[in-house]
């Protein structure tokens, strides 16, 4: 077993401990935080098959996070208003289903990947890092200034959405949900990483005029991996919205795709596990230092110059001393 | 919409797009030569804004204010270029990405730790306010006339530096090969310095002009950074002409966009829908435009690299 396994294990371990030791000690507030991580998480593990694997620095990931908030809160919102969102061909009343809210969310965020990353697989570079944040603060612009959801003051809904057989409204149940979403996507991952198409994307990406000349094409691969990517940062849209209970434009913003390329980036570029130990570490910054001051953003931008100038790899990369295995 | 209307709305668009030239003048300047992406530059902005209006309230004096504006962000841009950004350029643009972005949490705080939350206020000086009347009797504010005047002077001041002077060709020869220059002798970090140092003080002296119009807070560099990023990536990156026009074409785009858009819906829909979905599209028209330059010419309009 390498380090890399041994510290992946660790986490998963922690993971799965720190909430059923809160749920003990009857501390629901750190349950949600660690809800909070494992939602993060993911919609990093989404960016870091484009980012990582695929090499596609996307700065507009916030869209497809929000895309899938929004998905959860259109759904739900003419659900809770008995509004039909359509009557033609048949009636659909919107939804307060989790899986049906998934899979809309990730359907449209899905779409929306297609759509976007067809464009911007056009350019490359640095081209294609302005042209993304470009279409993210489109949607942003956008939702601001539509106001049939709510516009810039976003939507709220008053009950969590429910999932068959549980109780989404006890955090621990909740965040049962979230974690198991998280492993089945990171095992999925994993599998595709090392998949042909996961090879083949990776040597797009390190060299792809050879890949070219055996005859596939990059832009497929890639335009494939960002819409799984978009897909599954959907899908943390849609649970980070059922969290909140609401959603709003920030989930739009700039700064947010900024903040889920750090999760990305603290824990360690194209490490299965490198989003997610960057999305604890990000909660775990937040909650210690933002009780330290209200200016604890001055210390996260110190520690994570510190970060991209003198430990490259990440946390991962620097605890285990090697380079990602393909890089 | 009468044209007397209509002639203002493009002096908006015009003012728009020559301070978001003065800003995205240097962020393609430092691309142009030391292949860096800067999120940090919308920071110095803040940071001109900030060091104007504190000048301006302890003197009194709006000139004084520009000039601190300007000597501040150059001077905070010369320092993280020292401390940080040289050791960037050898990096990919990822890494460049994430670690302004820490710069922009930095400053952001830093400044809002030494300023407090709320927004300071720049006053447009007695003798550059109220408006003026320009031919065809079209009321304009002179404040904004003076944005236009000094932009426009900027631009040209810039084109005699990069094609007259001898930093000049130390610039163009930079962006060509960088190798090349060092080997014939020119100290190319103290150049680098020199080409940061200009535009994160043109970006501050931006900001402080733009601040007397706006208030002057905490994040107000990231929205003209975001803008300026869109004129840099329209007009090609590398290229002055390039930001220049582009420039122009973004405020123009904005502004008339916002007026018009509403207007020309009309003619097709009710009027509340054509507002609402009229100022939804005009929000979103700027990066409609980027997306199809992107789409049609992959390195903007007057790109060479990509």
């Amino acid at each position: 077993m390498t380090t890399e396994r041994i510290l992946n294990a660790v986490v998963v371990a922690g993971l799965v401990l720190f909430p059923i030791w809160a749920w003990m000690a009857d501390e629901p507030f750190m349950i949600t935080l660690a809800t909070k991580a494992a939602i993060l998480a993911l919609a990093g593990v989404g960016l870091n098959l484009a980012l990582g694997i695929g090499g596609l620095v996307s700065f507009g990931h916030a869209a497809f996070f929000g895309i899938g908030g929004y998905a959860m809160g259109i759904l739900a919102s003419h659900a809770q208003a008995y509004d039909p969102i359509f009557t033609q061909p048949f009636v659909f009343e919107g939804s307060k289903s989790m899986p049906v809210i998934w899979l809309t969310a990730i359907l449209a965020s899905g779409l929306a990947a297609l759509g976007i990353g067809a464009l911007s697989l056009r350019t490359s570079g640095v081209y294609f890092i302005m042209i993304t944040l470009a279409f993210g603060q489109m949607l942003y612009f956008f939702s601001i200034s539509w106001p049939a959801y709510g516009g810039e003051d976003g939507l709220s809904i008053y009950v969590r959405n429910s999932f068959p057989g549980l109780n989404t409204l006890d955090p621990i149940q909740f965040y049962g949900i979230v974690l198991g979403v998280l492993c089945a996507v990171l095992f999925l991952l994993a599998r595709l990483a090392k998949s042909p198409f996961g090879l083949a994307l990776g040597a797009a990406r390190q060299t792809p005029l050879r890949v070219e000349t055996v005859g596939i094409s990059p832009y497929r691969l890639q335009l494939v991996a960002f819409t799984l990517s978009g897909m599954i940062t959907g899908l943390a849209g849609a649970l980070f919205a059922d969290l909140n209970r609401f959603v709003s434009p920030v989930m739009f913003s700039w700064q947010t795709s900024g903040e889920i390329m750090v999760f990305v980036i603290i824990g360690g570029v194209a490490r299965l596990f490198g989003p997610v130990v960057g999305a604890i570490l990000f909660i775990i910054l937040e909650h210690l230092l933002g009780g330290l001051s209200d200016y604890w953003h001055i210390y996260l931008g110190a520690l994570l110059l510190l970060i991209v100038l003198f430990a490259r790899g990440g946390v991962i990369g620097t605890l285990t001393g090697r380079e990602a295995a393909h890089d | 919409m009468s044209p007397i209307l209509l002639a203002e709305q493009i002096l908006n668009g015009v003012q728009l797009g020559v301070m978001l030239f003065v800003m995205a003048a240097g962020l393609t300047l430092v691309f142009g030569v030391m292949g860096l992406i800067n999120l940090a530059h919308g920071s110095l902005f803040m940071v001109g804004a900030f060091a104007a209006a504190a000048v301006a309230g302890a003197t009194g004096s709006f000139m004084l204010a520009l000039v601190s504006a300007l000597a501040a962000a150059a001077a905070a841009g010369a320092l993280i270029e020292v401390l940080v950004i040289r050791r960037l350029y050898a990096r990919d643009h990822l890494d460049q990405v994430l670690a302004t972005f820490a710069l922009i949490l930095i400053f952001s705080e830093g400044t809002r730790w030494i300023f407090g939350s709320f927004p300071l206020y720049l006053n447009i000086p007695d003798y550059l306010s109220g408006p003026v009347t320009l031919p065809g009797g079209i009321q304009y504010p002179l404040y904004r006339l003076t944005l236009i005047g000094i932009g426009l002077a900027i631009a040209a001041g810039l084109f005699v530096l990069i094609s007259k002077t001898r930093l000049g060709i130390q610039i163009r020869a930079g962006e060509n090969d960088r190798e090349m220059i060092a080997a014939l002798g020119v100290d190319i970090s103290k150049l680098y310095t020199i080409v940061f140092a200009l535009g994160a003080g043109l970006a501050g002296l931006a900001g402080a002009l733009v601040g007397a119009i706006q208030s002057v807070q905490v994040g107000m560099g990231e929205p003209v950074l975001i803008l300026a990023f869109v004129v840099i990536v329209i007009g090609g990156i590398g290229s002055i002409k390039g930001a220049l026009i582009g420039a122009l074409l973004v405020g123009l785009t904005d502004t008339l966009g916002g007026v018009l858009l509403p207007h020309l819906f009309k003619l097709f829909t009710d009027p509340a829908t054509a507002t609402s979905a009229g100022s939804a599209l005009a929000s979103m028209l700027i990066y409609i435009l980027m997306a199809v330059v992107l789409i049609w010419k992959p390195t903007g309009l007057f790109g060479a690299r990509a």
